[in-house]
């Protein structure tokens, strides 16, 4: 089965009031050019599950966020993620706000289809008290108590990736792969973005398809997108993009996200937004962070 | 070894915090922010040499980076892959001290890094989340580095949003007790603390040089005890400053507390 898409066939698969999970860490491998295609939809009333970083951000400057499930937004160098803070000092979105294994938790449930996993994570913290929906139970093999932290389960989940085959094989070469397993596992409809197409040959050394971490049956789109990680890394690729997240970090503070839109064409096309940011060469020579 | 007789307050601390770590066998010690990292990393140098650091993104390494910029040609120490969903893998498993800065920090030892003021709905300042601080603190060691010591951040009430279990008595679950948890050491500008006075109280083990409890006091929303004829904070020693310039050789030190005073008071460095 080929299941590679252009972007207006990802555009299509949207509907209002979707519960997507976005893959990546903070600014990190995140698939922006994805998010940018749904900024400029009329899609609407979002759930977002995401370790978020400028993807909550500009989601949720939009207007697209009904609902939130994190436990931080960051951009790691820019620690305080500058939209996240606007739409939640103003009150414009609901949260489920746990912490970060508990969000894994809950994916993996919703990956495994049980209707929760038992931890201790959250006991103690006002993670259950403003989050009543989350239940504490009592064990049957002990004389503890335990929060049952619900499957969360996805429409769809967005990831970016180095590497994938029109069938769906995926490869992430970078140092780490997040928790975009469990995303994929978690969605009903996973679609993914790629830097690169390859042969199926690409994955017969053993080496290579060994940094497949999810199987094809939980891939159901790709889409061919190279630099479209940008603003955030896709490592070994590129580093993320200090100078232009430093910007987009002034502007919550200036002439706000319309503005910050239009000077990058992020609603008009990806062709145009890399164009405008200094094109694909140059996304692909930034260099990677050091920690 | 010989005790140092200049040294920065950043110096000091970061001595004082790599104590924090020398008692803990093989654990994955985690400084988070500058000078916490380095205190790890001057304890997996010294006092520690079993601890576990990573490269803060993915692998695990035998020999701690320097932190900031690195040469072209720099080979991390990799001794392992360490992905941040296997980071849970291994601290659930209690093998693991943290050392972070919190925002707030309350009498039960309770941080919080989420938000402040206003409403839950909508906050005053709406900062980073709670992160991993829920499972940290119920899972394993936790200590707090906090560099501007004042009531803002030991708060009179409770922390506006509790992130991280402490020592309350009536936020206990079922089946625990106040000792399961293990909250360690609070390293300020100020002081060296810890939660074991009368019914888990923080209490001051060691003053900085030039520091009176009362003024410690007086910087922190809630009553603190005090270990009897409390020392003075131990001061570095030459070896530990050159083990510390070599983990920082861009001086990062010097820039993570306001105008870089002096470690002793007055002294002018």
């Amino acid at each position: 089965m080929n299941k590679q898409i252009e972007m207006d066939a990802f555009c299509a698969r949207l509907r209002d009031g979707m519960t997507i999970g976005i893959g990546g860490w903070g600014p990190r491998r995140k698939p922006m050019a994805l998010i940018r295609a749904i900024l400029a939809s009329p899609v609407k009333d979002l759930t977002i599950v995401s370790y978020g970083g400028a993807d909550v951000g500009m989601l949720c400057a939009a207007g697209k966020v009904k609902k939130l499930i994190f436990a931080f937004v960051s951009l790691d160098f820019i620690p305080l993620e500058p939209y996240f803070r606007q739409a939640r000092q103003a009150g414009a979105v609901s949260v489920m706000e746990i912490d970060e294994g508990m969000l894994l938790q809950g994916l993996r449930a919703a990956a495994w289809r049980i209707p929760f996993i038992p931890t201790a994570v959250g006991l103690g913290t006002d993670v259950l008290r403003h989050n009543p929906d989350i239940k504490v139970i009592d064990s049957p093999y002990d004389d503890k108590e335990w929060v049952a932290m619900p499957a969360l389960p996805l429409d769809m989940a967005l990831i970016h990736v180095n590497k994938a085959d029109v069938r769906g094989n995926c490869q992430i070469n970078a140092p780490d792969r997040f928790m975009d397993e469990w995303f994929a596992r978690a969605a009903q409809e996973t679609v993914v973005s790629t830097e690169a197409i390859v042969e199926p040959e690409h994955f017969y050394a053993p080496e290579e398809a060994r940094n497949v971490f999810w199987e094809r049956n939980f891939t159901h789109a790709v889409v061919h997108l190279p630099g479209g990680a940008h603003p955030t890394s896709c490592q070994p690729e590129y580093g993320f993009d200090v100078s232009h997240l430093t910007h987009y970090a002034k502007s919550a503070k200036a002439d706000g996200f319309e503005a910050y839109c239009e000077a990058f064409a992020c609603l008009q096309s990806e062709a145009a937004y890399q164009d405008k940011v200094g094109g694909l060469a140059h996304i692909q020579s930034l260099p990677l962070p050091t920690y | 070894m010989t005790t140092a007789t200049q040294f920065t307050l950043a110096e000091l601390l970061i001595c004082a915090a790599s104590r924090a770590f020398a008692e803990d066998g093989e654990v994955l010690a985690t400084g988070i922010g500058v000078l916490p990292r380095l205190a790890a990393s001057l304890a997996m140098h010294t006092q520690n040499p079993d601890l576990m650091m990573t490269d803060s993104e993915a692998f695990l390494l035998s020999v701690p980076n320097p932190v900031g910029t690195r040469s072209t040609d720099f080979i991390q120490a990799n001794e392992s892959w360490m992905g941040f969903s296997r980071i849970f893998d291994n601290v659930w498993g209690g093998h693991r001290h943290a050392m972070i800065g919190p925002t707030q920090i309350d009498r039960y030892g309770q941080a919080n890094i989420s938000a402040i003021g206003g409403t839950y709905h909508a906050p005053k300042i709406q900062m980073l989340g709670v992160r991993g601080l829920p499972g940290n603190s119920i899972s394993h060691a936790n200590s707090f580095f906090v560099p501007n010591h004042s009531q803002q951040v030991f708060v009179e009430g409770e922390c506006d949003v509790v992130c991280s279990i402490g020592y309350h008595p009536e936020r206990l679950p079922k089946g625990y007790e106040l000792d399961d948890i293990d909250i360690r050491y609070v390293i300020t500008d100020l002081c060296v603390m810890d939660w074991q006075g009368p019914e888990h109280t923080l209490r001051v083990v060691s003053l900085h040089p030039g520091v009176t409890f009362d003024e410690v006091q007086a910087c922190t929303g809630f009553a603190l005890s005090c270990l009897n004829d409390v020392p003075t904070t131990v001061f570095p020693t030459e070896q530990q400053l050159d083990i510390i310039r070599q983990l920082d050789p861009h001086n990062l030190r010097a820039k993570q507390l306001k105008d870089n005073p002096p470690g002793i008071r007055g002294d002018g460095v």
